[in-house]
């Protein structure tokens, strides 16, 4: 299956670049990234729901955000500030995880028009550093390898 | 977090990445590694030791000889480390597409 979303991440530097083709007008793309609600569904997943305590999505303003899982523990936060917020074409912004030693990060992402219903984001990640930018990139990998780890212990125990 | 050794670290350096690049192509010996780089000989088998720990190199007795071969399917995790956190962004992004596909603009 075709890769819609991509990640380039080159040696040696410390910034990323995702890029997604949407089958959405550009309006709504852009709408999806700065109206609270729809934000809050689109980061929500099965395993965690993701809550904006603050959101004032302006030049200048700020944001605070927390996902929950299932059972109400708080599994991530994060808050950052609004650089700048045009319409339909961009949004600069910084992003922080609290209780992550992976500082800040500047990131500007790019709504471009394709046609009338298909729309492109481009995120361009900007990190502190090379290091701190590729241990991001390994989280979810070595998240993935402690779950499974997590998922066999629960099983294993349950064999007992 | 400690995943035995960090197989992250282990590929970071180039020496061990070109003796990975070495062992792709055919099992080798020790000396026959270290024959291919001007570092000191307890150097590269540092490097090795750090490569089996890593299970990125596997080892194979053969008579007196000992044959490292490069343990394919644990590379391929590693070439791969990145393809987590792009389907995580994929999934949150095919979640958007299917939020406002559905979404009706209040009047």
């Amino acid at each position: 299956m075709e890769q819609k979303t991509k990640v380039t991440a080159e040696d040696g530097k410390q910034d990323l670049m995702i890029t997604r083709e949407f089958d959405l007008p550009v309006e709504l793309l852009f709408k999806a990234h700065t109206d609270p609600e729809l934000i809050e569904q689109w980061m929500s997943n099965p395993y965690a729901t993701s809550k904006l305590l603050k959101f004032e999505g302006k030049k200048h303003g700020s944001y605070q955000q927390q996902s929950t899982d299932a059972n109400g523990k708080v599994v991530f936060s994060a808050s950052g500030v609004f650089h700048d917020i045009i319409p339909n074409k961009k949004i600069i912004r910084t992003f922080e995880m609290e209780n992550a030693p992976l500082g800040v990060q500047l990131e500007i992402l790019n709504f471009e028009k394709l046609d009338d219903h298909k729309s492109k984001l481009t995120t361009h990640t900007i990190y502190e550093s090379g290091v701190l930018r590729d241990q991001q990139l390994k989280m979810p990998f070595a998240q993935g390898l402690s779950m499974a780890h997590d998922r066999m212990q629960e099983i294993v125990s349950k064999l007992k | 977090m400690n995943l035995r050794r960090d197989v992250f670290q282990a590929i970071a350096d180039p020496t061990r990445r070109a003796i990975l690049l070495l062992v792709a192509s055919q099992a080798m010996t020790a000396g026959a590694i270290a024959s291919n780089f001007d570092t000191a000989r307890p150097t590269v088998s540092k490097h090795l030791q750090i490569l089996t720990e890593c299970e990125l190199l596997g080892q194979k007795q053969n008579g007196r000889e000992i044959y490292y071969h490069l343990n394919a399917k644990n590379m391929k995790e590693v070439a791969n480390f990145i393809e987590p956190f792009r389907k995580m962004w994929d999934d949150r992004y095919n979640k958007l597409e299917e939020v406002m596909k559905k979404y009706k603009p209040k009047k």
